[in-house]
């Protein structure tokens, strides 16, 4: 760690010290922190994160792009349940949309026909989206391979097209009339503050003991199962935390536009999700989140091109999966903890 | 009568789509989830050889097939190459191409009634009773054709069999000389070659639309996984059993469950029978 | 040693395809003791732990533990019931420190019963137990290695932790697949009093075994497979002077002797 020696201003020996280096102990996790420079090392990063999140919604002054932000968040609120199963359990999800429609759809028909406010509407929603979702993709759990990349991908379209023909729901024109939200603030401050609390969330999660069951899954679900852990028990709950993630997106969704339709079965849900994971760098959590807020706002650019979108988020998928898979925060943290400074020897 | 002639022409035509599917995934593991997007391409291209480059029907069909099978060579060697054996990449990435084709097909105005494609052979014939178009007819013809072909190609053919070698254990036939590399492509070129094939005998009994990549893709995964993941045989008992289920439905139910039937198909077995009809134990043998 | 079967398996048979991995295996295991089994390469003996394990389904047959009728359940259940396996090819977390490879066994349901719902006794805290577990199996507690990736972890350590994650489960019984395979001499003889300290400690172990005499050592009993069915069965002694085992290990008396003195 200590990169080199170097002789300066005569008798003053110093040498280039790693800035990470004193408070990492022994292993990536543990860490030592003895000064107040070295908390803001440290606590630095979330704190621009955080604000700069906060301060989004005051510095925007377009109403339309205030929604932006809303949808954004909705579309982080996925990329986070994507990443979250894909690089900590193992299971790609090719069906964000899925969610974003269970959930969606929930919270219409609870405020429509049961006539619950979107306090109750949201929570429940969210919650009853999950158990739906995780109930309908169980049947893949138990096995290894593609099969739930398979069955996600079938599931968005496979409903919307059966709502379509039964005509149930609402059919094509879908659910309208929903109640929105009282004032915009509320709209985005909330959404926001769930996105981080969902972040953060699921960083401690992953870190928990729970979350190296789930990393064990992944790594070699065998040697989980000699274990005496149910794999199909632990994968469920992690689809569940996923989904409901998506659900609750959905329900927002559904509040915001204040209708629930077959579009929001739409592939934006899914594929952005990937994009954004992929291209902010997969199992940082963190990079999922700042993916969706540079590919959304460019798609809202690109809005006037149609289906165009998406294939320019399959192209910039491919090209990053293909060459920089890594993705960007993956690069900028290891970059970061290679900071280095000057001290005295 | 008319259940069972039609059932065996909607079979084949399952058998055509997911044949594909099946052997690119049976041979180099790889899901090709563009299937369907590769599917559409070569309606739209032949489209476009006839109407545009005013070529004649026939020529039209082989210059598509040529070209999908330099597609299919491609995609691998430029694409998957770079993100093989990492499972979660190359998912993403297959879903992605597909995506980019199809949705830019979409965007470029395929789509609508002014699409189609020539059938082979005009007019019809009667059957035990049934009318049925000689188009149709062709469908169980190619697919008869194709399945034999297939066959005898793997058994009797050295790049065969050492695509069979390739299926059964990767690292044996490395060993053996085999190259694991171009297999994948030769595998990739069939696959997509089929999957053109397919659609060229399909397409033509009605429009070509965008939205078919995504159920071709939905019918021939369906069918791989109720015949076991890369068994041959498999999927084309998968394709029967499917096939016919659908028609009943269609006959007995409602048209509109004709999707639900694939889904369903899909959960059921996941649910009864991981493995598919023929996972595992005979895997070895049937694979490709 | 108590006279009582821990484990029984009653004419447990299973074929891949057209090959008969095991045919009609009937033997039982004794509380506390050590039970070796050998055979050559392709007899059975990793698809016997399977099966009794969980891991492949049984064709028929029964597998009794402490009188319990465990047939074909999920592995993990049989975990939980204090049945733990190593696997031949090591199978670590190879993206986790080697410390929090033991967590994860920690969490399962039987170490919670038996060790505080933390998993691990009074202090309660998981990485602190894995810590002390890894000690135990002959991890150096004030060095760098519980703290390294299992990835960067040599053979002879990945050996120690696939038994630590058994131990992690406060198992009765080890079925251990050829933890001694791979290992240098000097590895091996600190694994052998290991071996007898956790026999001390009341666990059962089955051992399959290619290293015949460090197995027999430490084995009470040993049984031998060729072509998925038992030879013999008996003390060590007796199994080494069997002239099957003999032909079936190496056709040769003059090589085997060399195997067993060398």
């Amino acid at each position: 760690m200590v990169e080199k020696y170097e002789k300066v201003m005569g008798t003053i020996e110093r040498r280039k010290e790693r800035l990470d280096r004193g408070i990492k102990v022994r292993t990536e996790g543990i860490y030592a922190i003895s000064s107040l420079e070295e908390v803001a090392y440290l606590v630095l990063p979330r704190l621009i994160l955080i604000t700069g999140l906060l301060l989004l919604p005051a510095v925007i002054p377009s109403l339309y792009w205030k929604r932006v932000i809303s949808i954004t968040c909705i579309y982080a609120l996925l990329a986070l349940g994507f990443d979250f199963l894909a690089n900590f359990v193992g299971l790609v999800s090719l069906g964000g949309a899925f969610y974003i429609g269970a959930g969606g759809y929930m919270a219409a028909i609870l405020n429509k026909y049961v006539g619950l406010s979107p306090i109750f509407t949201i929570p429940l929603a969210t919650f009853s989206g999950a158990i739906i979702c995780t109930l309908l993709l169980l049947p893949a759990l138990p096995l290894r391979g593609v099969y739930f990349a398979i069955v996600t991908l079938m599931y968005p379209l496979a409903i919307a097209r059966i709502i379509e023909a039964l005509n149930i729901l609402g059919g094509t024109d879908g659910i309208l009339g929903v109640a929105g939200f009282p004032t915009r603030w509320i709209e985005q401050y909330l959404i926001i503050l769930i996105v981080i609390f969902a972040l953060f969330g699921l960083r401690r999660l992953v870190n928990e003991d729970i979350g190296l069951v789930f990393r064990g899954v992944k790594d070699n679900d065998q040697a989980v199962r000699a274990s005496g852990l149910s794999i199909t028990l632990y994968k469920s709950i992690a689809v569940f935390i996923a989904s409901g993630l998506g659900s609750l997106g959905g329900a927002y969704l559904s509040h915001i536009y204040m209708w629930s339709g077959i579009s929001q079965f739409a592939l934006d849900f899914s594929i952005i999700p990937i994009a954004a994971t992929v291209v902010g760098g997969g199992g940082t959590l963190v990079g999922p989140l700042l993916g969706c807020f540079f590919l959304v706002p460019i798609s809202e650019f690109l809005r006037a091109f149609g289906t165009l979108r998406i294939v320019f988020y399959s192209l910039i998928l491919m090209a990053f999966i293909m060459f920089r898979s890594e993705g960007v925060m993956v690069y900028a943290q290891r970059k970061y903890h290679q900071f280095e400074r000057w001290v005295k020897v | 009568m008319d259940i069972l002639i039609y059932g065996i022409v909607n079979s084949f035509s399952l058998a055509l789509m997911a044949i594909g599917f099946t052997l690119v995934y049976g041979i180099s593991r790889l899901p090709n989830f563009a299937h369907g997007a590769l599917y559409v391409i070569t309606g739209f291209g032949v489209w476009w050889f006839i109407h545009k480059l005013h070529l004649n029907y026939a020529l039209s069909i082989i210059l598509a097939l040529v070209l999908m099978g330099l597609i299919g060579a491609g995609v691998y060697r430029f694409v998957l190459i770079r993100v093989r054996g990492m499972a979660t990449s190359e998912i993403i990435a297959t879903y992605a191409l597909g995506l980019a084709i199809l949705e830019f097909l979409r965007w470029r105005g395929f789509k609508g009634m002014t699409y189609t494609l020539p059938v082979f052979m005009e007019g019809s014939i009667q059957l035990a009773g049934v009318p049925i178009d000689l188009q149709r007819i062709i469908v169980i013809g190619i697919g008869i054709v194709v399945i034999s072909f297939m066959w005898l190609f793997t058994h009797y053919n050295k790049i065969g069999l050492a695509l069979r070698g390739m299926a059964q254990d990767e690292h044996a036939a490395m060993m053996l000389g085999i190259d694991s590399d171009w297999m994948a492509i030769i595998a990739m070129a069939i696959g997509s070659i089929l999957a053109g094939l397919s659609a060229i005998v399909l397409l033509p009994l009605g429009n070509i639309v965008v939205e078919a990549g995504y159920n071709v893709l939905i019918l021939s995964i369906a069918v791989c996984i109720v015949g076991g993941l890369g068994s041959w045989v498999g999927a084309i008992l998968a394709a029967f059993m499917i096939g016919f289920v659908q028609i009943l439905t269609v006959r007995y139910i409602q048209s509109h469950f004709h999707m639900v039937v694939a889904l369903l198909a899909i959960i059921l077995t996941l649910i009864l029978r991981p493995s598919g009809l023929f996972g595992r134990q005979k895997e070895l043998e049937e694979r490709v | 040693m108590k006279e009582e079967p821990i484990l029984q398996v009653l004419n447990a048979s299973k074929s891949f395809g057209g090959v008969q991995a095991l045919v009609d295996v009937s033997f039982e295991v004794k509380e506390g003791e050590v039970f070796g089994i050998i055979g050559p390469n392709g007899s059975g003996k990793t698809t016997l732990i399977n099966c009794i394990t969980g891991f492949v389904k049984m064709d028929s047959g029964k597998v009794l533990y402490r009188g319990k009728e465990i047939t074909n359940r999920p592995p993990n259940y049989i975990a939980n019931l204090g049945i733990t396996r190593t696997f031949q090819i090591m199978r670590p977390y190879y993206s986790l420190p080697a410390y929090k490879n033991l967590i994860i066994p920690l969490f399962s349901p039987r170490a919670r019963r038996k060790g505080g719902w933390r998993g691990g006794g009074k202090l309660g805290d998981r990485a602190t137990v894995s810590i002390d577990i890894l000690e135990e199996i002959g991890f150096e507690r004030d060095s760098f290695v519980p703290y390294k990736l299992a990835s960067s972890l040599p053979t002879g350590y990945l050996k120690r932790l696939e038994l630590a994650r058994c131990l992690a489960l406060k198992p009765d019984l080890i079925l251990c697949d050829e933890v001694f395979s791979g290992l240098s001499m000097s590895e091996i003889a600190s694994m052998v009093p290991l071996i007898e300290k956790l026999q001390m400690d009341g666990i059962t172990l089955v051992m399959i075994e290619h290293r015949l005499r460090e197995l027999f050592r430490v084995a009470n009993r040993v049984m031998v497979l060729n072509f998925g069915a038992i030879l013999t069965e008996g003390i060590p002694e007796e199994v080494m002077q069997d002239e099957r085992v003999k032909e079936a290990y190496l056709g040769s008396e003059k090589l085997l002797d060399y195997t067993f003195e060398a």
